[in-house]
């Protein structure tokens, strides 16, 4: 009895989760101009839409650009933080570590809006520079945390062999603890790509004529129901699963267990 | 041990990241405290922006349409995944949990702005649920799904119920499997077992969960904009109103900060549960 109802359960609640997933790619594939039933399908001719549709291609283009030096900014200065953090003993050392994770608690609309008010007044105009400076504001908080935590006393050890050999300091921080804390790194740096690669309202707020790719998403939107959003949906879905199980096998598989 | 060279290292690792959260963090949020202090074409300090949040209905009503659906969709996703990560911990075999897991939290990969689309294909007029409702002769005509309440509640469970299936999850399995044995030994049925030993002790983690999902859904722009639609507004749609149709930064800027005031009483309020403790 209680399994029949579990099963019952996991398979309503599996049916709510993927429901609109599977509408949303199953009408990705509508032959007619509407992306509801019926459904007169497969065809391929929305996805060959998404990929003419220069404005879309060039948020996919301006999406990664963002994502990925954005992140890398944040995993620098959130590791050389963390390592400053870890190694040293600095006077409000707590209250500075507290700071630092303060945007963590802050919601992205605030973040975003505060950001616009500065540079407005400042003059600096809209742009994928503006929005990556905010992308960074996020992204460092969660690098810091996430690398600060396993900065260890073993590896300091390892770190003051190097230094009594003769390396400088720069050469340790370089080859010694960056190659020891690079799990940690790597998945700073992912999940920082993957909160950038899917942000909206600061990129919504600070950008204007070249945009990423949600915002495109977004403004399709104003045309209806589309198949052709369905197609670009279903594009992103399959590249954020790809990079989901990329992570999962480098980054999780070497975990002690 | 540090000396005075070594500190400068130190200080010189931490500054950029300091340098940053200054320059762009408090910063602009300063700015935007002053904004907010400074009513749009007034010509001196004033709390105008704040009393009219008090005083101005639709504005009180964005609050509490805000707090409404959040306290639903909160109640909703707790009371979904509960169950379903119980399943997954309890019921099913070890060897497929990872798998099932993985599988239960798959769409959360859909971006944040399709998912709600994804769902306006599924509740539209002529959607998936109306068509099939017509066509099974329950409905002579398609019922109004989409643009309301319901749907942006809908589409905030969706996704809520896979985060909090996830944290409910982790907290089940960290229990340990004596205190279910203790109980059933001395006597307890499945049911006495459930509400005064395994809910007590997951409590910290269910309020964490629900926290997570107050404040995340509250401050949410783009679920109630494509879901809702206009027929009601909540607090990030009136706030975007504010920038975007009428240019008015202080307006804006006063109701972000009272949203972020009730997220902190609300914190405040579940405070006891949430300790957050480094490892």
């Amino acid at each position: 009895m209680m399994r029949i109802v579990s099963t019952f359960y996991a398979a309503l609640i599996y049916g709510f989760v993927f429901l609109p997933v599977a509408v949303l790619i199953l009408f990705s594939f509508q032959g007619s101009l509407f992306p509801i039933p019926p459904f007169n399908g497969p065809s391929l001719r929305w996805y060959g839409a998404v990929l003419t549709d220069a404005r879309l291609t060039s948020g996919l283009g301006n999406s990664i650009l963002v994502a990925s030096l954005s992140s890398f900014t944040a995993t620098l200065l959130g590791f050389l933080a963390a390592w400053g953090f870890a190694r040293f003993t600095l006077p409000a050392s707590g209250a500075l570590r507290a700071l630092i994770t303060l945007p963590l608690m802050v919601s992205y609309l605030i973040i975003g809006m505060g950001l616009l008010i500065v540079f407005t007044s400042l003059g600096v105009s809209k742009s994928l520079f503006a929005a990556g400076i905010g992308h960074v504001v996020i992204n460092m908080p969660l690098c810091f945390a996430i690398i600060y935590s396993q900065m260890g006393d073993h590896q300091a050890n390892i770190e003051r062999a190097a230094r009594d050999l003769g390396a400088s300091e720069f050469k340790v921080l370089g080859l010694i603890t960056a190659p020891m804390l690079w799990p940690a790194l790597f998945a700073g740096f992912f999940l920082s790509m993957t909160f950038s690669w899917d942000e909206f309202v600061i990129a919504f707020l600070l950008t204007r004529f070249q945009t990423t790719l949600p915002i495109e998403i977004w403004n399709l939107l104003h045309a209806g129901l589309n198949p052709k959003t369905n197609a670009v949906g279903s594009l992103v879905f399959g590249i954020s699963i790809f990079f989901a199980i990329v992570f999962e096998i480098f980054a999780l598989r070497k975990k002690p267990s | 041990m540090s000396n005075g060279a070594n500190t400068r290292a130190g200080w010189l690792a931490v500054s950029p990241a300091i340098l940053w959260t200054v320059l762009f963090f408090i910063v602009p949020f300063i700015g935007m405290v002053l904004t907010s202090l400074w009513p749009k074409g007034a010509d001196s300090w004033s709390l105008a922006d704040y009393s009219q949040f008090f005083e101005n209905d639709a504005y009180w009503r964005a609050m509490t349409n805000s707090l409404e659906v959040t306290g639903m969709v909160t109640f909703f996703s707790v009371v979904l995944a509960y169950p379903f990560a119980w399943i997954l911990a309890f019921v099913l075999p070890e060897r497929w949990q990872r798998l099932a897991l993985m599988f239960a939290v798959l769409p959360f990969w859909t971006s944040y702005v399709v998912r709600s689309y994804a769902w306006l294909l599924v509740l539209s007029e002529n959607g998936v649920i109306n068509s099939a409702l017509v066509n099974l002769g329950i409905f002579n005509q398609p019922i109004q799904l989409a643009n309301t309440r319901f749907a942006t509640v809908i589409g905030f469970v969706h996704f809520f119920v896979m985060l909090l299936t996830l944290t409910i999850y982790a907290n089940l399995k960290q229990l340990s499997p004596n205190y279910r044995k203790a109980a059933t030994d001395l006597g307890a049925s499945a049911f006495q077992t459930f509400i005064h030993v395994i809910l007590p002790l997951t409590l910290p983690g269910i309020m964490v969960g629900a926290f997570l999902t107050f404040v995340l859904a509250i401050g949410d722009y783009i679920t109630p904009q494509i879901l809702g639609g206009n027929n009601e507004l909540l607090m990030p749609q009136l706030i975007m109103m504010q920038i975007g149709r009428r240019g008015d930064f202080a307006s804006a800027s006063a109701l972000s900060i009272i949203l972020m005031v009730v997220v902190s009483i609300a914190y405040l309020a579940c405070a006891r549960w949430l300790k957050i403790e480094r490892a």
